[in-house]
């Protein structure tokens, strides 16, 4: 028998420190009410837990052992505070007995109220990202800022200063009233995505991926899944994100540039991913059978991608459905590019192109150029598509996008 | 309980004009239904009243005024309440009843309760 791989292992107690450590944060504001003081005390506890554990063992209770450490931490740093402030201590109230039972209810109704606090929309979107970092996904400030591409520095600013207002402003930590709740998790869920979405195609940067994030963003909207379970649109959201993540090894070559859709290996999809996401969008259309839910549809027409064996064995009429039906709950222009797509491929380029042009909106997004490029070389009007080819890459978006870019406009030139 | 101020910015309009009657009994009906938690307030003249005052050189320099409102906008400062409430959702629930927000807007800012 052989010791076990010391890496794996610091993986794993680093993933169990984080993970029981978020739902210990969630109590710690509900018992503190302070956001700013239980987050120093959630810090320094799973720091004492990754320098002692590892030495000592893991504690039978590994949340019980956080919260106390916590706890007694979060005290320590009130009465601290209070002496400063010539003020009595409420580190009192810290003084309760615990009821901190593993899947206690309550524990999860913190852990929701953490996250309704962290995606209130009175705090800029940006901070809102940061803040589901750095208290529901666990992550440190100086990791944060990594996956942002920001420094700690300027990171360690913006949630000092998203936790100052959420303090000054009072930002409820609560679970919002039914009649709020559509709305408010509307939010919350488009926070989510855009975490996904930001890992999933990089905005800039080098890097054409940050999967680190990827996994961040799913296991959030995993933990959403626990926290309301059998709700439709987080349902739709988890099997969209999987659906699309499971073509994470294809979606480039090795040197990073992206490979297509219609060009990729499908061989290299994730099978397990697709079976999960498969069975979600079904859960999530038989929850939502009065009203479409934006993220079920897209997520059943990335299903229709992932079971197909090729691009043109599609079922390009299904897809087109959906989208009609997106259509009538999400009318953006992009939904109406991706349709536009849809039709090139079941009624011919020439068909598409009439559908593109019809749609106002994307002049500064480059997916649009380049869609109509394609279709213009498939027609054979080479000239018209080596200029929307230039159109697209006059517009801001990533390296590896850029060079694939390059690579159509000089394969159609050199014809 | 935090206070906010519940600021309103809306159209440059005279509270004490006889056409402004039935905007002003929305607000007569807003300040019954909450009372409860109104703590305080001003409806201001229009901006053709107000005078900007600006010290230039820092502190003891010259005294410089202009006439008129701090930032020439088609929406100006044109009144306030204090509200007290449990929590920002709260106030905002409530900023959403005051006339103004649908006139203009109102914006929602905690006050800071020195020596608390």
């Amino acid at each position: 028998m052989s010791a076990p791989d010391p890496q794996p292992a610091r993986a794993a107690l680093v993933r169990l420190v984080r993970d029981e450590g978020r739902r210990v944060l969630a109590t710690l504001v509900r018992v503190t009410g302070d956001l700013g003081l239980a987050e120093d005390a959630v810090q320094d506890a799973t720091e004492r837990a990754l320098a002692t554990w590892p030495r000592d063992g893991v504690p039978p209770e590994p949340r019980a052992w956080l919260t106390l450490t916590a706890r007694r931490r979060a005290i320590d740093l009130a009465r601290r505070e209070a002496a400063r402030g010539g003020k009595e201590a409420d580190a009192v109230v810290l003084l309760d007995p615990p009821t901190d039972d593993a899947d206690a209810p309550d524990v999860r109704d913190d852990l929701l109220r953490l996250v309704f606090t962290c995606c209130h929309p009175a705090l800029d979107v940006p901070s809102q990202v940061a803040l589901a970092l750095r208290t529901l996904c666990g992550l440190s400030t100086a990791e944060v800022g990594h996956a942002l591409l920001v420094s700690e520095a300027t990171m360690a600013k913006r949630l000092t200063r998203a936790k100052q207002k959420i303090a000054r402003a009072a930002i409820p930590y609560r679970v919002p009233a039914d009649h709020e709740l559509p709305e408010r998790l509307r939010g919350v869920l488009a926070t989510v995505y855009l975490l996904f979405n930001e890992g999933y195609s990089a905005s800039d940067g080098d890097a054409p991926m940050r999967p680190a994030l990827v996994d961040e963003a799913v296991r959030l909207t995993r933990l959403l899944g626990e926290l309301m379970p059998g709700e439709a649109s987080v349902l739709g959201l988890l099997a969209l994100e999987l659906l699309q993540d499971s073509r994470r090894a294809a979606r480039h070559d090795p040197d990073g540039r992206p490979v297509l859709l219609p060009d990729q290996d499908r061989s290299r999809w994730d099978r397990a991913r697709i079976a999960e996401g498969v069975v979600l969008v079904g859960e999530g259309l038989r929850r939502s059978p009065d009203a479409p839910d934006p993220y079920v549809v897209q997520a059943a027409i990335a299903a229709c991608h992932a079971l197909a064996p090729s691009w043109p064995d599609t079922d390009w009429a299904a897809v087109l459905s959906w989208y009609e039906v997106l259509l009538t709950v999400q009318d953006t222009p992009v939904v109406r590019l991706n349709r536009a797509v849809a039709v090139a491929e079941l009624r011919g380029a020439e068909a598409g192109l009439a559908e593109l042009a019809a749609v106002t909106g994307l002049d500064g997004y480059p997916a649009a150029h380049a869609a109509r490029a394609e279709l213009l070389a498939r027609l054979g009007r080479a000239d018209e598509a080596a200029a929307a080819y230039a159109a697209a890459l006059r517009l801001p978006q990533n390296a590896a996008q850029r060079a694939h870019l390059r690579e159509r406009l000089a394969a159609l030139t050199g014809r | 309980m935090p206070t906010y101020a519940a600021i309103i910015y809306s159209s440059d309009l005279d509270w004490t004009a006889p056409e402004q009657e039935a905007v002003m009994a929305d607000y007569t009906e807003f300040g019954e239904a909450a009372a409860a938690v109104i703590r305080g307030g001003a409806a201001l003249y229009p901006t053709g009243t107000a005078t900007t005052v600006r010290v230039r050189g820092g502190k003891g320099g010259d005294i410089v005024t202009t006439d008129g409102p701090f930032a020439e906008t088609k929406e100006v400062l044109s009144g306030f309440y204090l509200l007290e409430c449990a929590d920002l959702d709260e106030a905002i629930k409530l900023a959403a009843q005051i006339p103004g927000a649908w006139d203009g807007g109102v914006e929602v800012r905690p006050i800071i309760q020195f020596g608390g």
